[in-house]
């Protein structure tokens, strides 16, 4: 990482927010810096800041103008933001059971069509990828990934649905993801996870967090169908590499 | 204990607190209040902590039993008519249910959210520090869900504290302030000028996720996909069909349309009590106005208690008599000792 990082834009986010902005674009250098300033916040806080929230490009930060200012929190945050980023920790990577296709996966055929294939080639496609959490939002433990292969990437549906299912594996534009709770999604969806990324009553209630390394590995719809009751009862089924 | 029952309820009627934070970055949003001066108010009057949990009711009407004792409360919010067995009940006031009696509110009459708060709070098991609904999270307490018929809530015995009033400044009629921004680079000036110059409705479409504003269609300079990132309480989004949203407390967390204007904090709640089909308008300040209205928002709240008065003894109210219209020309020259609410003409 060169030593001149080009400073971030300060976006007003109204009176009590602040968006960090690196990039316009998906772009993981920008994704790190998003993430590095998210730890350094973490590790000195400043006074007056509530909350932050990573994205894929920005760093959104809440906090009290009763306590600090625009001017002075925009000070503090590109001078945080100017710092060489630390060397690259060993991330968590999660490994995560996808049944795919069927009624789990009820766009996999058409994706398959689409992209001149076969549906086994695209789930091969799916499970060689090596993922980045680069963000959680939209709805409770929805992760964006990063790091999905060039050759699946295709625009969104033109029609999305009001529904989609908890756990549901998808992929849309460049990104790909897995969703915790039903939710609308313009998304194609390959599979579904018997893994709750958000769970009340879990220790941790949340699985991911932004920065976690994922890879997804292929099971059968009798086995997601165990896993999912395992699940319901508290059990994280997705297996923790440690490196 | 005492326990208040709900005889009946309309939809759209919620628990609600000062909100849930900390957990955004997970993707959970923070709910609470659509309008945290009434939330603050009507638990002001009940002595309770000022975004304590209380009943958000919709626009609807809704009917509240004491039963096993007497249960003390207050109403803040859009204004409706109020009684205790055909006895008028006046917002923004406390008022004590004996064991049987039965509180009924009517449908909002402007506004859409009446609070309706009680002494010793809601009782129920917080995550991430709020008992607020979010229906979609399945999060909430003691019902993660709308409210509903025969829903009740275990409470303490009344204090027995006599009925208090609250002076809440009279509400601005004003256009709803906005910061520029983030995303208002996604927008020529003529489309700027658009979306601040024109008149904007709210879509009856609306809900506690976002306000639809029915105006003119607001174009993007480079197309309506933005990669994803945060949103507040306020952002105003414009989608692909260049009809505003303004986000509210059940938003996403993040979003992936440009967001050309952020409502101040002072005016969030102004925004969420603005009735469906009113029009209005939008006006833009500058960072610093906007951070000292939310200064002054911030200090309101936390003075509350010295806007309490006895429900008993009618003192002038300047902001409310110009309110109401009843004084118009004689207010300045009102005698505060004399003059009386009866009297007016």
């Amino acid at each position: 990482m060169s030593a001149t990082l080009p400073p971030p834009r300060l976006l007003p986010s109204g009176d009590s927010a602040v968006t960090v902005e690196f990039s316009r674009t998906i772009d993981d250098d920008a994704n790190q810096r998003v993430l590095a300033l998210d730890k350094a916040l973490a590790a000195s806080p400043i006074d007056g800041l509530t909350e932050s929230v990573p994205t894929y490009r920005s760093l959104l930060v809440h906090y009290d103008p009763g306590k600090i200012g625009f001017d002075a929190l925009g000070e503090k945050l590109l001078a945080l933001a100017s710092q060489p980023l630390p060397p690259a920790t060993k991330a968590r990577r999660w490994r995560i059971p996808v049944a795919y296709g069927g009624e789990h996966g009820i766009d996999l055929e058409d994706v398959a069509k689409a992209l001149n294939t076969t549906p086994d080639d695209i789930v091969a496609r799916h499970v060689a990828g090596d993922y980045k959490v680069a963000m959680i939002g939209f709805t409770p433990g929805w992760s964006y990934l990063s790091g999905l292969d060039k050759s699946l990437q295709m625009s969104r549906r033109q029609n999305p649905r009001l529904l989609t299912p908890a756990g549901t594996i998808s992929i849309g534009g460049i990104q790909a993801g897995i969703q915790c709770l039903a939710a609308p999604s313009g998304w194609h969806l390959l599979g579904r996870t018997p893994v709750r990324t958000y769970q009340l009553h879990r220790n941790p209630t949340f699985l991911t967090e932004p920065g976690d390394r994922v890879t997804f590995f292929a099971v059968d719809h009798k086995t997601f169908e165990e896993q999912d009751r395992a699940a319901e009862a508290g059990e994280i089924i997705a297996e923790q590499v440690v490196a | 204990m005492s326990r208040l029952v709900i005889a009946s309820i309309g939809p759209a009627s919620t628990v609600q607190d000062g909100g849930r934070h900390g957990a955004q970055r997970y993707g959970l949003t923070v709910s609470g209040a659509m309008d945290r001066l009434s939330l603050a108010a009507a638990n002001t009057l009940v002595g309770n902590e000022p975004f304590a949990a209380v009943v958000e009711v919709g626009p609807f009407g809704a009917s509240f039993a004491a039963r096993d004792g007497a249960v003390r409360v207050a109403i803040s919010g859009a204004p409706r008519n109020a009684d205790i067995s055909g006895s008028p009940v006046a917002m923004d006031t406390s008022v004590t249910l004996k064991d049987g009696e039965t509180l009924t509110l009517g449908f909002a009459r402007g506004g859409a959210f009446t609070y309706l708060a009680i002494e010793s709070g809601i009782k129920g098991e917080p995550v991430f520090g709020s008992l607020a609904v979010n229906a979609r999270a399945g999060l909430g307490s003691p019902y993660p869900r709308p409210l509903q018929a025969g829903d009740e809530f275990t409470v303490d015995a009344a204090s027995g504290a006599p009925d208090l009033r609250i002076e809440l400044p009279k509400p601005s009629s004003g256009p709803i302030r906005v910061l520029l921004g983030p995303q208002d680079d996604e927008f020529d000036d003529a489309n700027k000028a658009l979306f601040l110059d024109s008149e904007w409705k709210i879509s009856a479409t609306s809900d506690r996720m976002g306000y639809r504003l029915e105006g003119p269609a607001i174009k993007h300079l480079h197309g309506h996909n933005i990669v994803s990132d945060g949103t507040v309480n306020g952002s105003i989004q414009v989608p692909g069909n260049g009809a505003p949203i303004a986000l509210m407390m059940d938003r996403g967390t993040s979003g992936g349309y440009p967001k050309i204007a952020t409502v101040i904090t002072a005016d969030v709640g102004r925004l969420a009590q603005t009735s469906a089909g009113t029009a209005f308008r939008f006006k833009a300040v500058s960072m610093a106005e906007a951070q000292d209205e939310a200064r002054k928002f911030a200090q309101l709240i936390r003075n509350l208690p010295d806007r309490l008065r006895s429900a008993d003894t009618v003192a002038l109210n300047i902001e409310a008599l110009s309110d109401a219209n009843v004084a118009g020309y004689a207010v300045s020259a009102i005698d505060a000792g004399t003059w009386q609410v009866a009297a007016e003409p």
